[in-house]
């Protein structure tokens, strides 16, 4: 295992990944599809308004790009750390 | 061909393929039947993990539910993938760095307790096998409707399937033939799902459909939905005719539950590395997305069609005739999924809601005395093909879609079971001494008992199957999630904490669905009747997962806070499972 210091580093700046990441996921599915609908009620899409979209498609697409993002960070985290498999 | 002849010829295909792949992948060691000899490629376990997850509810139930609701059910939608951000983030990297083959032997190991890893395999059980029923019950039930046998008879003929490749393959068997039926359900669903979305909007993208114009009205689809909707007397389809506070708070339950479900969580045991877990879930979603991306559009589709069907010239004309009503009508009106009653008898089926007071003055100047026509959701799936004018074939692959779905769900849940029972058990509590073989042969004896126990509970379905599912997502939410996460994230929480936390979630969680649904669900034994007026600052039963949680972390905080931290090679295995260095491959010890 890396040394102390080191593995802490790489862990403080894991959380830091997760915690924005979870931000995103709260944002894009309970904030754009529930709560903040009626505040985007004036854009409209496709006969209905944007909040209807995040609920239905948009959050499950930003729920994809998070877990691919967090893939591809974490592994060029993981060699940054030189803790790779 | 006749449609009985085509049915059977998908359905035995199928089975033939499934046996056949479990012939070739049998497991010849623990590690093996476990996780598959953890040499699962990441886009297969991905592929594996969506057959896996999504059940008959998904693929049969699912679009219906989001039709009859409309905005307000994407609780489903969100819920249901949401919780796959969770496993990547919060769970499945660091259990796959574990190493290990089961979700209780990591909570024993880490938190040093038996008790705990007791209290795992208490709550899996109860979840897998509340979860199981359904799978079975539907199973049973697509073998009826489609190859016209009875549906104790389709049981049986599930359960003899699963058997042969579950207990011959185990993880390796079952993640093969997952992989085949993720591709037949998938298919199942998309075919027609693009010709429904062709023919109503031109574009062969149902999700891109769903948000396009309506090509017979030219109005945008989702506003002409709306239109001939609230123009029999029901809400609005865009608009949320529930609480906010609710939808929120079921979809959270949802997501969290999700992430808690040990038959999805130890799919990532399987695969070689830390970085695959990461991936596969992202393949998982990618693989899930394909369906809930249609589902929505499945739905909205579905039932404007069916009102078109008995509306032909419109909402504001007369209804379609009893006599010259489609075959798809006359199909599904014997199997007794769609009911019509000509309560004004004047021949023709009138459809509305007659719950609705502010239309009734509408429907009295009509003519109109009650609706008169009923249908089970699941229709809207199963009788999409035939609404569709599709040929014989596209019915057929729907049979097969429906029955691979709750197969690979069944199979997934029934090796959680086994795995608990025979590694958790009996191999680190019964009989520690007992060989490699020895726990191989446990491993295919518990198999094999989990599914006379399942086939037992499908015969004699508890006549609450749909409850228990929430039973299902509730505890794995309250019990399962938080002390994995605990588990991984804090090296202060200890045995006491842990094992008490998650007791609190089971009981308090149990408790309050048992009090407004039933003692162990059975009717008339609710403490209190399940109006919203009587829950607990209005949570209802099905969102309480969420509660349970927050009950489970706040208990194991307090009680770990009160007694001594872990020892040191406890906390120097957090250290361990939060790098990926070093994940080699696994062992039962």
């Amino acid at each position: 295992m890396a040394d102390k210091s080191s593995s802490n580093a790489y862990w403080s700046a894991n959380i830091r990944i997760i915690m924005t990441c979870m931000v995103i996921w709260f944002v894009a599915s309970f904030g754009f599809g529930i709560l903040l609908r009626p505040m985007l009620s004036g854009i409209s899409v496709g006969g209905t308004d944007l909040g209807f979209w995040f609920a239905q498609q948009g959050s499950i697409l930003v729920f994809l790009a998070l877990i691919f993002f967090y893939a591809w960070r974490m592994n060029k985290l993981d060699a940054e750390h030189g803790v790779e498999e | 061909m006749d449609q009985f002849t085509l049915n059977m010829i998908f359905v035995g295909g199928s089975f033939a393929l499934y046996i056949g792949i479990a012939i070739w992948a049998r497991a010849g060691s623990t590690a093996e039947f476990y996780a598959a000899g953890q040499g699962v490629h990441p886009i297969l376990n991905g592929m594996a993990t969506a057959a896996d997850w999504m059940s008959a509810a998904s693929f049969i139930s699912m679009a219906g539910l989001i039709a009859t609701v409309g905005y307000g059910n994407s609780t489903f939608l969100m819920g249901w993938t949401g919780g796959y951000v969770l496993l990547a983030l919060l769970l499945a990297p660091y259990l796959r760095k574990f190493g290990k083959f089961t979700v209780p032997q990591f909570i024993g190991d880490r938190f040093y307790s038996q008790k705990a890893r007791m209290v795992a395999v208490v709550s899996l059980i109860i979840i897998s096998v509340t979860y199981v029923i359904g799978q079975m019950t539907g199973a049973g039930v697509a073998f009826s409707r489609f190859l016209e046998v009875s549906s104790d008879t389709g049981l049986y003929i599930a359960s003899t399937i699963v058997f042969i490749y579950a207990v011959l393959g185990g993880m390796k068997g079952i993640t093969y033939t997952q992989v085949a039926q993720y591709c037949v359900l998938i298919i199942a669903y998309t075919i027609p799902a693009i010709f429904i979305s062709l023919q109503l909007t031109g574009n062969p993208i149902p999700g891109l459909g769903l948000f396009s114009t309506h090509i017979e009205s030219g109005l945008p689809l989702l506003t002409k939905l709306d239109q001939v909707v609230t123009e029999l007397g029901f809400a609005q389809y865009t608009t949320l005719n529930s609480s906010m506070f609710n939808m929120f708070l079921f979809t959270l339950s949802l997501m969290i539950g999700t992430a808690g479900l040990p038959h999805v969580i130890i799919r990532f045991f399987t695969v070689p590395k830390v970085s695959d877990a990461r991936w596969s879930a992202g393949w998982a979603l990618v693989f899930i997305a394909l369906l809930y991306l249609s589902a929505p559009a499945v739905g909205a589709m579905a039932r404007l069609n069916v009102i078109s069907t008995i509306y032909p010239q419109g909402t504001q004309a007369d209804a379609v005739l009893y006599e010259e009503r489609p075959d798809w009508m006359r199909n599904w009106e014997v199997t007794g999924l769609l009911k019509f009653e000509d309560l004004n008898g004047d021949g023709r089926i009138q459809f509305y809601n007659d719950k609705n007071e502010g239309f009734a003055a509408t429907a009295t100047e009509r003519g109109w005395t009650g609706n008169e026509f009923t249908y089970n959701n699941d229709i809207l799936v199963l009788a999409n093909p035939e609404i569709a004018q599709l040929p014989g074939w596209v019915i057929a692959l729907i049979a097969a879609g429906g029955l691979a779905a709750a197969l690979s769900t069944a199979a997934g849940l029934l090796l959680a079971i086994s795995s608990a029972i025979s590694h958790d058990l009996i191999k680190s509590y019964l009989n520690p001494g007992i060989s490699e073989k020895g726990e191989l042969l446990a491993a295919r004896i518990s198999m094999a008992g989990a599914i006379v126990v399942a086939t037992w509970l499908g015969l004699n379905p508890p006549g609450f199957a749909a409850q228990t599912v929430a039973l299902a997502f509730g505890l794995a939410a309250a019990t399962i999630f938080p002390s994995l996460m605990m588990g991984i994230f804090s090296k202060r929480i200890n045995a006491w904490g842990a094992t008490l936390g998650m007791l609190a979630g089971l009981v308090v969680t149990c408790a309050y669905l048992f009090t407004y649904l039933g003692m162990f669900f059975i009717p008339g034994t609710n403490l209190l009747e399940p109006v919203a007026a009587n829950y607990l600052f209005g949570i209802p039963p099905a969102s309480f997962g969420p509660i349970g949680a927050l009950i489970n972390f706040g208990v194991a905080y307090i009680v770990s806070m009160m007694t001594a931290p872990p020892p040191k090679d406890v906390q120097d295995l957090v250290e361990s499972i939060r790098v990926p260095k070093g994940a080699g491959a696994a062992s039962s010890h």
